[in-house]
């Protein structure tokens, strides 16, 4: 990579003595990358939870009696609403990376076009969520209270809405950051700042964060919707 | 810029991705909603899902998040640690089925 000059130091040709790029990447693309190695720590820690309390109960409410509605529609629909979710994340996970390639060519309003398509599916993503929580919220399911009976019959234990809350209340933050930082971006963008620096690296880098969230939903939706 | 990006970041190679994305969540609503469980159990069907969330994952990070691409060094800081989470995962679903036989 050219767009960040490395002082050429080193004499000694040897990968870790200074003067060349171990990493191939610069301070601000390695530190995202590490930052989101962070958060994928905490996310494990909170799929760890679940899991554990999970598997070690008798027996656990079934997903697709609880996470059966959808807007608009009165009937048993399980799997449908979350569906639309998955496919908008994806998709603006998709329009990010257009962003990212048109700033790989310097054509800024081609970056904006995609960023703006980006931001209006984190947007989506967010309303389907706040959706999806008053209903459940409706139905009576909140911290601490559970309505859903498990698959056997028994009373349902707080632990499964105590969880749901807490890491789709977790991620959606994650969603909500990465819009505001989105748009922020997208208004530098604008502004000229990226072609003023000469390199469009910062879509690169909340590109980075923006698949992290879509990452962690893939494995959310796994978990908690699917199995 | 870096020239040395154009290659992997086509736009037909993007939406190639996306479709492989899409076609693995179809075919886990299709194994979630159209097979019945008497035809394949369920701990068949959760296997499924997680390797297939695993496949998904690779795809979004070895073309989205562009790791693939990287240096070797960075995608081993990255892909080191996770490998060693997901052991920790691992141990401690096989823990709970203890906690489990206690109840």
């Amino acid at each position: 990579m050219s767009s960040h000059s490395s002082p050429a130091l080193s004499t000694s040709g040897k990968l870790w003595d200074g003067g060349n790029e171990p990493f191939g990447a610069s301070y601000g693309k390695l530190m995202m990358w590490f930052f989101l190695l962070s958060d994928a720590f905490t996310f494990s820690a909170l799929l760890l939870a679940y899991a554990a309390l999970r598997f070690s109960s008798l027996s656990w409410p079934v997903p697709d009696d609880v996470f059966a509605g959808v807007p608009f529609i009165h009937g048993h629909f399980p799997l449908v609403f979350v569906g639309i979710m998955t496919f908008i994340l994806i998709m603006s996970s998709v329009t990010m990376v257009l962003a990212v390639e048109a700033g790989h060519r310097g054509a800024r309003n081609e970056v904006v076009k995609w960023m703006f398509w980006t931001i209006l599916g984190g947007i989506a993503f967010l309303g389907c969520q706040a959706w999806e929580w008053s209903h459940l919220h409706h139905d009576g399911a909140w911290w601490g209270s559970n309505p859903f009976v498990n698959a056997d019959g028994t009373p349902g234990q707080v632990n499964f809405t105590n969880l749901f809350f807490t890491i789709t209340g977790f991620h959606g933050f994650h969603v909500f950051s990465g819009v505001v930082i989105n748009i922020i971006v997208t208004i530098m963008t604008m502004a000229g700042v990226f072609d003023r620096r000469g390199t469009y690296e910062t879509i690169e880098k909340i590109g980075l964060y923006w698949h992290f969230v879509d990452l962690v939903w893939v494995f959310v939706f796994t978990f908690f919707y699917l199995i | 810029m870096s020239g040395e990006h154009s290659n992997s970041f086509d736009i037909r190679g993007i939406w190639r991705v996306f479709w492989v994305l899409f076609a693995i969540t179809a075919v886990e609503f299709v194994i979630a909603l159209a097979i019945p469980e008497a035809f394949m159990a369920k701990p068949i069907k959760n296997a499924i899902y997680i390797a297939l969330t695993l496949l998904k994952a690779f795809y979004i990070v070895a073309y989205f998040m562009h790791l693939k691409f990287e240096k070797i060094n960075l995608i081993y800081s990255i892909l080191l640690p996770t490998i060693f989470v997901m052991g920790v995962i691992a141990a401690l679903m096989y823990e709970s089925e203890y906690w489990f036989t206690l109840r």
